[in-house]
């Protein structure tokens, strides 16, 4: 494999997936099989640039030799490989998993057939995401998120229920907002500057008002698509709504893309701009979005609005690392972020994909429905609960590692109100995660395990595993994040 | 190469068994229970090798970097394994309990699973080297031990299961962000006899305090100091060798670990003394052994009556490690081995009452020494022991105990242990004098014919077994390689550093 050039590998993450998912559209009956080798393609090319890293550093890649401000570059370093590596390794779960749930669905079985319109969105979502974790400039990343987002919309209103599609107007309006805010911030910058590429912006970017400016629409943009605290009213619904396998790409992937691009704003294009003032705010925001989002997990009657709402709090951990990512703190912050973010997807996808897999044979997701569970579905109930250490923050999981960083950063900072966020967020995810097994460990009617299909079992159960993995391998991600670590974070712990 | 692997062995071999079983199917009986008495006898074939060599002083480390500035790190110093081994050896006995206990009833791969997991979290916990490895492992303690708290499936078990998790995970929340704040203030978070912060900046000695309380804050919910027992009471509606776990092989005494550990191998004892770290300690201490003796006069439900009983029990431990002096150390730690002992008896005979009579309140004990001699007897033997007779091995515990206490000039705490005594025999001296002397109401169930024994082997053998060893560990002392010789060798390790 190493043989393979890097630029290669990277190429082949945009361009195979986008030829698969036009490909796919005629391919009928032969679309998941299509969709699946370009999924495991993707996972090894990811591999591969991750390998690569290791030995070249980050690289710019300028297509056909242009180079910008005039051409097209591609940027790659540790950030963006992990983010590679997630979005790459979660696809492929979800896409075997997808293959499983669609040959079960209601749906399919009366003709109506979701999974024909899936696997082109799913692909075009992959491309899309690809191709964002490896732009080079604002104006790409604007492209590839609006790709994305359709693309998310498209695949919300896949259940065809009135909820789904509302559901997906909502966030459809939501994400047209954002992106406008965000056009705003390009054209500020462009004209500011005469260019869009973060790299040069970065050297000529000074603390001047336009400059501020497009930063605060930026972020305002970005905070709109991850649905940070209060800007989070359209998700709930839209992944709660939308078929398992989409639940898990949204909440697992999707959700990670324009939280990326909100690192790479603040802390790569705009270093000499941002400022932890207001980025004490965003951490504000942040605090507030994992004890509300908490909160209302706690609350919910159905386990797949639950995990929506404490997607909520999760983007709230993400986000409290933009207020440590000043002075001391900084390097711990940035390794919390990347670890938090990659066990966040693991954990969230596997935790819906089980949900599903019950859901979808018990015919609902209400949790007092779910009586007994863990006898009739111990494989699902089990990656539940796999994911849900993670989730948790508990060890030894990826999500523990996460937080454990995430609380040396505040303690060295100043920020003791995180600290109380920090922990009071996970015992109230601990809260949300037991009911659940609570009402499955219950004496039900004591059936007979059910037969799932392996399709179904293991990419959750996969997952999972992985998510509790990342707590003892959580130093090799971190190594490659110190490629191209950003300029705030120069100091060490 | 032997120094690297045996620390990783001994806890490895309890999670392949556990994994092992859930990868098992329900009806594979033979074969599970193979490989849980494989892998308790390996583990304890393990243990007592490292004794040996522990006690000819080789040293056992090994670490595994998890990020920079924390690592996971096992080791075997003496305590480790006076820990591990007590563990080790009960949870054998426990198995073999638990498999006759549980004789037919369903969901056995998921309660053997999730047991074997439970020691091997134990068994980490007494081999962390560090604080950070033994936070993983406790938090893996509370995850392992909630199915089998919740095993039974019914609205009280399920009830009950929720107030152990409310307790356990807002208590190890506290730990850590104690144990985040010590990393930062002092670095590094390795174990070492004699103390971590000895040669620590004064400074901070504020900070040290706070992080003291909230460390045994931590840790004193598992060990139910005062006022937070609150979970353990309710948790006795899981089935009896859950409780024998939870009481005696496992989760209580891991809290007592910790605090111990903390006191010694952290903060260091003369540390602790300059900090004036002790006295609140042992007042909090002795609170819990009189209050918990105290509720347990009053309780009429057995099971509820032993749950105070541990309570209280516990935190002569506690007790031991807060009264400065070398023989209070080695007091508590000797009670360590020798309450889990006595009560893991005291429970295997009263799920035996349950299970063969349906005995489960103290009123209806009246003549069950007739009918259940070998229980009763084992039974007897442990609460004497409990109330601190000679030559049983509560004995011990309290005759160094009240004598440390004298040495370190504590002469209240000599109350406290009188105090404690009295009510020890208030509340046992009655269930063995009805079980004895008192007539039966009515005639018990018949006996099935053919059968020698008054209960299923493998239900009677344990208590006895561990009667017995209460008996034995008393008498015997002073021999090498008894509980009080090993808690002496300890003490001289911390103090003589």
């Amino acid at each position: 494999m190493a043989t393979i050039p890097i630029e290669h590998a990277v190429l082949a993450l945009i361009v195979l997936p986008l030829a698969a998912a036009i490909l796919s559209i005629f391919a009928g009956k032969r679309g998941p099989t299509l969709a699946l080798g370009a999924a495991a393609i993707q996972a090894a090319a990811a591999c591969r640039i991750a390998m690569g890293l290791n030995q070249n550093g980050a690289i710019r890649y300028r297509i056909s030799g242009w180079g910008a401000p005039l051409g097209i570059d591609l940027h790659l370093d540790g950030l963006s490989t992990i983010m590679l590596f997630l979005s790459t390794l979660v696809g492929l779960a979800i896409a075997v998993y997808a293959t499983g749930y669609f040959a079960q669905d209601p749906a399919h079985k009366s003709g109506a057939d979701p999974a024909r319109a899936f696997w082109p969105l799913f692909l075009l979502a992959s491309a899309a995401l690809n191709a964002l974790f490896l732009s080079g400039d604002l104006f790409n990343l604007y492209v590839t998120l609006e790709l994305l987002t359709l693309a998310g919309v498209a695949l919300i209103g896949l259940a065809g229920s009135v909820a789904s599609l509302i559901a997906a107007l909502r966030y459809l309006i939501v994400a047209l907002v954002g992106s406008l805010f965000y056009l705003l911030g390009v054209v500020l910058t462009y004209s500011t500057y005469g260019t869009v590429d973060w790299e040069l912006v970065r050297a000529a970017a000074s603390p001047d008002i336009a400059s501020r400016t497009a930063l605060a629409l930026f972020t305002i943009a970005l905070m709109m698509k991850t649905a940070l605290f209060p800007l989070h009213t359209w998700l709930p619904d839209a992944h709660s709504n939308a078929p398992a396998p989409v639940s898990a790409l949204l909440s697992g992937v999707v959700l990670k893309a324009s939280f990326y691009m909100a690192l790479r704003i603040w802390f790569f294009a705009f270093p000499a701009v941002s400022s932890p003032a207001p980025a004490q705010l965003v951490g504000a925001l942040a605090a507030c979005a994992i004890l509300w989002g908490s909160i209302q997990a706690v609350r919910q009657r159905r386990a797949k609005l639950m995990l929506a709402y404490s997607s909520v709090a999760q983007v709230g951990y993400l986000f409290m690392v933009f207020a440590l990512m000043w002075g001391d703190s900084a390097h711990l912050a940035w390794q919390a972020a990347a670890c938090l973010a990659l066990s966040h997807a693991c954990a969230k996808s596997a935790a819906f994909m089980s949900v599903g897999t019950i859901a979808l044979s018990c015919g609902s997701d209400e949790i007092r429905r779910w009586k007994g569970i863990a006898a009739r579905y111990p494989s699902a109930v089990l990656s539940f609960a796999v994911a849900g250490v993670s989730l948790m923050g508990l060890p030894p999981s990826g999500g523990f590692v996460g937080k454990w960083l995430l609380l040396n950063a505040a303690m060295t900072g100043q920020g003791i109100g995180l600290v109380a966020a920090v922990v009071g967020g996970s015992l109230l995810a601990a809260a949300y995660i037991f009911r659940v097994l609570a009402v499955a460990m219950t004496s039900g009617d004591s059936r007979e395990a059910a037969l799932v299909p392996a399709a179904l079992k293991w990419p959750p159960l996969v997952l999972a595993i992985l998510s509790i993995l990342l707590g003892f391998i959580a130093a090799y991600p971190l190594s490659l994040l110190e490629h191209g670590a950003p300029l705030t974070g120069r100091s060490g712990p | 190469m032997e120094s690297q692997l045996l620390p990783i062995l001994v806890v490895a071999s309890s999670f392949a068994s556990g994994v092992f079983i859930f990868l098992l199917r329900e009806d594979q009986k033979a074969l599970r229970t193979a490989a849980n008495l494989a892998s308790a006898l390996l583990k304890i074939a393990f243990l007592a090798f490292m004794l040996v060599r522990v006690a000819g002083g080789i040293t056992y480390r090994v670490e595994f970097r998890l990020l920079e500035g924390a690592s996971l790190a096992l080791h075997a110093d003496p305590f480790s394994l006076l820990f591990a081994s007590l563990s080790a050896f009960l949870w054998l006995f426990t198995t073999i309990y638990a498999i006759g206990y549980l004789e037919g009833s369903p969901e056995r791969r998921r309660f053997f699973g999730f047991f074997s997991l439970c020691v091997c979290a134990t068994t980490g916990i007494a081999l962390a080297a560090n604080l950070l490895t033994f936070l993983i492992f406790y938090e893996l303690l509370t995850l392992t031990t909630y199915p089998l708290v919740v095993h039974r499936g019914t609205e009280k078990a399920v009830k009950a299961g929720y107030q152990y998790l409310v307790y356990t995970l807002a208590a190890g929340a506290v730990l850590l962000v104690a144990i985040v704040w010590l990393g930062l203030v002092v670095g590094a978070t390795n174990f070492k006899q004699g103390g971590l912060l000895s040669e620590a900046d004064p400074r901070f000695a504020v900070q040290y305090r706070v992080i003291f309380a909230m460390l045994i804050a931590g840790f004193g919910v598992k060990c139910a100091l005062v006022p937070l027992h609150g979970w353990l009471p309710s948790a006795m509606v899981a089935p009896a060798p859950v409780s024998a776990l939870l009481h005696a092989v496992a989760v209580v005494k891991a809290g007592a670990f910790g605090i111990v550990r903390t006191v010694y191998d952290v903060y260091g004892i003369n540390y602790c003394h300059e900090l004036g770290l002790l006295q609140p300690l042992a007042i909090a201490a002795s609170i819990t052994i009189l209050y918990g003796s105290l509720r347990a006069v009053f309780q009429d439900d057995i099971k509820r009556r032993l749950a105070y009983s541990t309570v209280s029990q516990v935190s002569y431990i506690v007790l031991g490690a807060a009264v400065f002096g070398p023989l209070s150390t080695i007091g508590g730690i000797v009670h360590i081995v020798h309450q889990a002992l006595m009560k893991i008896t005291l429970f295997f005979s009263a799920g035996i009452l349950a299970e063969t009579l349906g005995i489960h309140k103290v009123k209806e004990l009246d003549g069950v020494g007739k009918r259940m001699p070998w229980t009763m007897a084992a039974f007897t033997v442990a609460a004497m022991g409990m109330i601190g007779l000679p030559p049983m091995a509560g004995f011990i515990s309290k005759w160094y105990l009240a004598r440390g206490a004298v040495a370190a000039g504590q002469n209240w705490v000599i109350g406290v242990l009188i105090g404690s005594t009295v009510l020890n025999a208030m509340y046992f001296l009655p269930l063995v004098y009805a079980a004895w002397f008192k007539s039966a109401p009515q005639a018990w169930p018949v006996r099935k014919p053919g059968k020698w024994f008054e209960a299923p082997l493998s239900l009677l053998a344990p208590p006895l077994v561990t009667a017995s060893l209460t008996l034995l560990v008393g008498l015997m002392a002073s021999t090498p390689f008894s509980p009080l010789e090993w808690a002496r060798f300890i003490m001289e390790l911390e103090y003589l550093r």
